[in-house]
């Protein structure tokens, strides 16, 4: 289990509580790019699994490096699952909705690779946060 | 926080953004930072001034002012108290704390240590339905990271503050979302409610002083907290401040959980956030409220969406189940549906409830079936209103808000169900008649070599005919038919 | 009386083991039932009689729970569970449709199963992923947007896994 940063150590106090999340806000604060899938149950009910696993291997096959996948639970856009929110540093969040495996090779090749954003299948875009 | 569309995420505000497995990615998001404050900077009594000024009111459907509920269980005297979460969503059709379970467990805990402060508690039970397994997982997960952390468990923060807090899974009973069947549930008895008073606050769980809210309200708790009473007002209406979460479903183009301030109305959440009714047809009506609710006919779809303004339109608010309707879906069959829920779901303790129910339910079917007469209409009324009034628990007290709901907006429906014995939207099977076109049918026998019963007659390449008094209505000659020729009328 | 000493006879370690690890015993009626009905997928006679005797409550008070949710069986189940939803966004839908097509593929009436034990047919209400509505679930697999032509393949899935 990956934990929060320093281990399984207990809270003693307030200070203890925001020393963590200064640890955590700077690992979030890293030059990464994350991808988030919605796995609540309509996610995982519409595939998202498949898409997790999907992304997972272009990612591979391309060598590319310093990318997480990270689970999130469910956005609202029920009718939109499975979902995909690309966040790369510096750029506008990009969520995307109906993504089936094709698309999150896609994704993967277009998107992360060549910074294009795949307007088509874009459901909001906002910007990251700092 | 703003959202498109006018949405505005405070439940919401880490579903989709956090990964929910990872309590350091909630610590970052500010996570804790209300319980610590509530801890080391308030007195239990500030905690619960501060939840009674922000006017978060209960979003399990009543709308208790939550302020209220906690100084009460506060003031009760007893060596053990509870703080208890009722995550028991059975209104079909409504999957907000499902969730904010699934997408921020965390949320719906550090809420509830801060209740068990305010009010004196050091235990805390969640009952959630067994229907969750994800939700189950996760919560639990959530729960041991928490543990680990010492942020649930003995000595809080090191601020000498103990709350422990474990999962209850419920089996599949609709009333044990009522307070006290969830009580006897969570004791080991069939869930059947008690008589109130006493309240919970005063003898809840193991006769116990419990203060019981719902995941969403414990989700708005901590920002009110955090950001004050203040910031909270700044949103909603006078009586219902802060913002709803609804489970937007039916026939809307963008079925999912939207998040609004309180007094947005009805129009603007279907239209704008939810797009649209599907395929282009026409709004005819929304469900609030799930089997206790009623239906919203579509002339008064700017009401503002509040506690009191639902109420008076003969719904709820409810848990926030948002069920929209189009021309094709029959109103008596909508209300039938609901019944049938209801009559199944009663616990059967009190008479009102389990036989009334069941009466208006066999009047439904009566008029669903083609056998119905307007006298019917009259002891829908009646009978309705009795129920309603005598049942022991909010099961049956709100029961027959669907049928009474439908009848008072859609009485032009009913009249068309029991006096010409037709059904308008074609939803009810056993009073639509099906013909063959003569101008289309081509005589193929397509139709007549797949009907069941064998009723269609007639030579190949000449028109058939379907004998009215055979057909069972099973609709296989209409899905068949080559050339279109079927019509359902 | 033969029924007696075998339902005297009957041992449930498993279940011993569960109730022996509960610091309370008070109240754990239904977690007990859960725990029983998970290893042996339904709640036989033996086995509420067992869980009575070791709660130490009348059989009648086991009986009257296990009968009151709707989530215990007393009777043993097939392999593969069907259940359609008939929670409201599925209804309007068209769930009802989805579940006559399975009665009709399957020979059965909802709340029946098949002859060989494979499919037990049911309804459910709301399993909360309204966005896919229509929802049919499998044991714990759930198919989205579901249409009666759908059918015949979710069966034909389930029966090519049937003989392992």
């Amino acid at each position: 289990m990956e934990n929060a940063g320093n281990g399984n150590k207990k809270l003693r106090s307030w200070d203890d509580l925001k020393k963590l999340r200064a640890g955590e806000m700077a690992k979030n604060g890293e030059k990464r790019t994350v991808l988030l899938v919605g796995m609540a149950t309509c996610g995982v009910a519409a595939g998202a699994r498949d898409v997790s696993e999907a992304l997972a291997a272009e990612i591979k096959k391309q060598g590319l490096k310093n990318i997480d996948i990270t689970a999130t639970g469910c956005y609202g856009f029920c009718y939109a699952e499975p979902m995909v929110e690309v966040r790369v540093p510096g750029k506008n969040a990009v969520r995307y909705g109906h993504v089936d495996k094709d698309l999150a090779g896609e994704i993967v090749r277009r998107h992360l690779m060549r910074g294009e954003v795949l307007d088509k299948y874009v459901l909001t875009q906002e910007v990251t946060r700092p | 926080m703003s959202d498109n569309y006018g949405q505005v995420r405070i439940a919401l505000r880490n579903c989709g953004v956090i990964d929910p497995e990872k309590i350091g990615d909630y610590i970052a998001q500010g996570g804790y930072d209300a319980l610590a404050k509530a801890i080391f900077e308030m007195t239990p009594a500030e905690i619960i001034d501060t939840v009674k000024k922000s006017g978060l009111r209960g979003r399990g459907g009543a709308g208790f002012p939550t302020g209220l509920k906690w100084e009460l269980s506060g003031k009760s005297e007893g060596d053990e108290k509870y703080v208890m979460c009722n995550a028991d969503e059975g209104d079909p059709g409504a999957f907000m704390d499902r969730s904010i379970l699934e997408g921020d467990p965390h949320s719906v805990l550090e809420a509830m240590v801060i209740c068990g402060r305010a009010i004196g508690a050091r235990q805390g039970i969640i009952y959630i339905r067994a229907e969750y397994p994800l939700a189950v997982k996760r919560l639990q997960k959530a729960i041991g990271e928490a543990e680990e952390l010492g942020l649930l468990g003995d000595d809080i923060l090191g601020s000498g503050f103990d709350f422990g807090i474990r999962l209850y899974l419920g089996a599949g009973a609709f009333v044990c979302g009522e307070e006290t069947s969830l009580m006897n549930s969570v004791q080991g008895g069939r869930g059947e409610p008690r008589i109130k008073p006493p309240f919970p606050a005063q003898a809840g769980l193991w006769k116990k002083p419990t203060n019981i809210n719902n995941v969403e309200t414990y989700a708005n708790v901590c920002r009110i907290i955090l950001n004050g009473w203040e910031w909270f007002r700044q949103f909603g209406t006078e009586k219902s401040p802060g913002t709803k979460v609804f489970a937007l479903a039916g026939k809307v183009n963008n079925v999912g959980l939207v998040e609004v301030p309180m007094g947005m109305p009805l129009r603007h959440i279907i239209e704008v956030i939810g797009g649209g009714i599907q395929n282009g047809r026409k709004l005819k009506a929304v469900q609030t409220g799930g089997p206790s609710g009623g239906c919203i006919p579509e002339e008064h779809m700017d009401t503002p969406v509040d506690y009191e303004s639902l109420v008076a339109l003969g719904s709820i608010m409810g848990s926030g189940g948002m069920i929209v309707l189009d021309e094709d879906d029959c109103m008596v069959n909508i209300a039938q549906f609901y019944l049938k829920f209801t009559a199944e779901e009663s616990c059967g303790k009190c008479t009102p409830c389990r036989i009334g129910n069941r009466r208006l339910l066999e009047i439904l079917e009566k008029i669903t079936t083609g056998g119905g007469a307007e006298k019917d209409m009259i002891d829908l009324d009646e009978l309705g209103n009795i129920v309603r009034d005598c049942s022991l628990c909010g099961l049956g007290q709100s029961s027959p808000n669907p049928v009474l709901s439908t009848l008072k907006y859609f009485r032009d429906e009913y009249l068309v169900h029991v006096n010409d014995k037709r059904c308008p939207s074609k939803r009810c099977t056993a009073l639509l008649r099906y013909f063959i076109m003569p101008e289309k049918c081509i005589g193929c026998t397509v139709c007549a070599r797949n009907c069941p019963v064998s009723c269609i007659s007639g030579e190949r390449k000449k028109t058939h005919v379907i004998d009215q008094a055979r057909c069972i209505k099973c609709n296989t000659c209409y899905e068949k038919c080559p050339v279109n020729a079927i019509t359902k009328e | 009386m033969p029924q007696q000493a075998a339902e005297a006879a009957a041992s449930f370690p498993e279940i011993d083991a569960y109730i022996d690890g509960l610091p309370d015993i008070n109240g754990a009626l239904i977690p007990v039932l859960h725990r029983a009905q998970e290893e042996y997928g339904y709640l036989s006679r033996e086995v509420q009689l067992h869980i009575a005797r070791r709660l130490q409550i009348p059989a009648s008070k086991v009986f009257g729970v296990a009968t009151f949710y709707s989530l215990f069986t007393l009777e043993k189940k097939g392999k593969f569970r069907i259940n359609v939803c008939l929670g409201t966004a599925c209804f309007v839908r068209g769930s009802e449709a989805i579940l006559r097509q399975f009665e009709t593929d399957l020979g059965i009436k909802a709340r029946e199963t098949t002859e060989d034990f494979l499919f037990p047919l049911d309804s459910i209400r709301c399993v909360g992923a309204c966005g896919l509505a229509p929802v049919v679930m499998v044991n714990d697999r759930v198919y989205g947007r579901v249409k009666p032509e759908d059918v015949k393949g979710i069966v034909e899935e389930h029966l090519k896994r049937g003989g392992e």
